[in-house]
């Protein structure tokens, strides 16, 4: 009676990790672009070691909702706060706060003139004053974990997609974040490079790193998350386990959402 | 014949160099000053205040519109007259090609820049890098790699268009020519002189140009 047709494609994560303290909350995050809302008073909190998927229709605000975790998107209203502290408003000096958070992008964005090893110092070297020899062993320990020792000298352009973004993976772990934001970063790739990515989020989500993962891929997101949040038009609708998200969603909304991801035809397949 | 044209080159060789460190001197500041005028400007075209962007606008279109052989003219005749100054040929020359180098530079740094996804921005703020480091690691480089080829080929247009500064009577290397030619007749070989001295100073330019480009592809 599963709604996935491959449940299977990938291991589960460990179980959820309840309990924890909070890292990251938000508290009535209102967004408007324009006149347009696309944060409507929305408020979630992010556990310690907790892998959070946020799910969602095409322009439910949920890109949006992660851009604003590190002020790529200034908020118009509510309280954005990590481990208890107030993030900066939107004129402050977010720079503290984002070498403690790891983005990674649909769009990849390697630095194209920098070579692999170049892109991953970059910010432990710069931005976080670290010492270069001490970042270049964790560096080259994460290639080698990511499978990609020996493309330390590549330039972004003689990698494949999903060789790119497992570097732009590692470029976000090397600042030692606390938490990291993965936003659609298997949307662009080809399908046969989406497995070797979601394999190296999944990774982290077994070593109990706090994730916050928005994706569409639905047989991931029930394997790797703790908590799913499901949005739409700008409002958290629902948030459950991964199980009964999948199986039994709370609201029609959320049902009428996965039955777009559903394949078989409903006279073989009744609804739940 | 080829070695009488070769012994009457020779014989007026200083003439000819003579005029030709004129050229360059005029090229060589011009180049110079526009570059640096052309980046302030390039950046200004793309400054958040209105005003700022339509003065870089209005200086960019003027050079552009308005053919430089007619600013030359305004610089060394017009403005002279009119508030009774005098400039010299070369002063009013340096002045109209930086002038006019620098508005097409603006436009190709602008170019440069604006070509630049506003992504790489985000990811380099995501990293936590300032400003300044966003800059200076990230876009200026990226920028002045895509610049290159196009500023390197502009510096070639500005060599070539020294050769106006005959019109506000200076002796450049092309007005050598032609007085050796109004005494020797020998029009031939001064021109072909001509031809292969302007493809010696240029060609290398407009090779390093296409090397560039490839080197860097955007």
């Amino acid at each position: 009676m599963a709604r996935m047709n491959s449940p299977q494609l990938y291991t589960t994560a460990t179980p959820t990790h309840s309990g924890r303290s909070v890292l990251l909350s938000l508290e009535n995050i209102r967004k408007e672009f324009g006149s347009r809302r696309v944060l409507d008073d929305v408020s979630l909190e992010i556990h310690e070691g907790e892998v959070t998927v946020i799910l969602g229709p095409s322009g439910c605000g949920k890109s949006t909702l992660l851009r604003c975790l590190n002020g790529l998107e200034p908020v118009q209203g509510g309280t954005l706060r990590l481990r208890g502290l107030p993030m900066p408003g939107p004129r402050g000096d977010w720079r503290p706060i984002r070498q403690q958070i790891g983005m990674v992008f649909q769009s990849v964005e390697l630095f194209p003139h920098l070579n692999v090893i170049e892109n991953l110092l970059l910010g432990p070297v710069q931005a976080q004053r670290r010492k270069k020899d001490e970042v270049l062993v964790e560096a080259r320990e994460w290639l080698q974990r990511v499978g990609l020792a020996d493309r330390e000298l590549s330039y972004p352009r003689e990698l494949s997609g999903g060789q790119k973004q497992r570097v732009a993976i590692v470029r976000a772990l090397c600042l030692n974040p606390v938490v990291m934001l993965f936003d659609e970063v298997t949307a662009a790739l080809d399908p046969e490079m989406v497995r070797e990515v979601l394999d190296v989020i999944l990774e982290l989500a077994r070593e109990g790193m706090t994730l916050v993962i928005v994706t569409h891929e639905m047989g991931f997101a029930r394997a790797v998350a703790d908590r799913v949040v499901f949005m739409d038009e700008g409002r958290i609708v629902e948030i459950s386990s991964p199980s009964s998200f999948f199986e039994q969603p709370a609201t029609e909304r959320a049902g009428r959402f996965l039955d777009k991801f559903l394949y078989l035809p409903r006279q073989t397949e009744p609804r739940l | 014949m080829v070695a009488k044209s070769l012994e009457l080159l020779s014989k007026n060789l200083p003439l000819l160099l003579n005029g030709l460190a004129a050229s360059l001197q005029i090229a060589l500041a011009s180049v110079l000053l526009g570059l640096l005028l052309g980046c302030a400007v390039g950046a200004a075209h793309l400054s958040p205040s209105h005003a700022v962007r339509a003065a870089a606008k209005i200086y960019l279109e003027a050079f552009r519109i308005i053919p430089v052989i007619v600013w030359l003219f305004v610089a060394f005749f017009a403005i002279p007259i009119a508030f009774n100054l005098t400039i010299s040929g070369e002063a009013a020359a340096i002045l109209i090609f930086s002038l006019w180098g620098g508005a097409e530079m603006s436009d190709l740094v602008r170019g440069a820049l604006t070509s630049i996804p506003v992504s790489q921005y985000e990811a380099s703020r995501a990293l936590g890098l300032s400003e300044v480091q966003l800059y200076r690691q990230i876009i200026i480089p990226q920028a002045v790699r895509r610049l290159l080829p196009g500023a390197v080929n502009l510096v070639t247009r500005v060599i070539k268009t020294t050769s106006l500064v005959v019109l506000v009577g200076v002796v450049d290397v092309v007005k050598r020519a032609q007085q050796i030619i109004e005494r020797t007749h020998e029009a031939l070989t001064l021109y072909a002189f001509l031809f292969v001295l302007f493809f010696a100073l240029c060609y290398p330019l407009s090779l390093l140009s296409h090397w560039l480009e490839r080197k860097w592809p955007a």
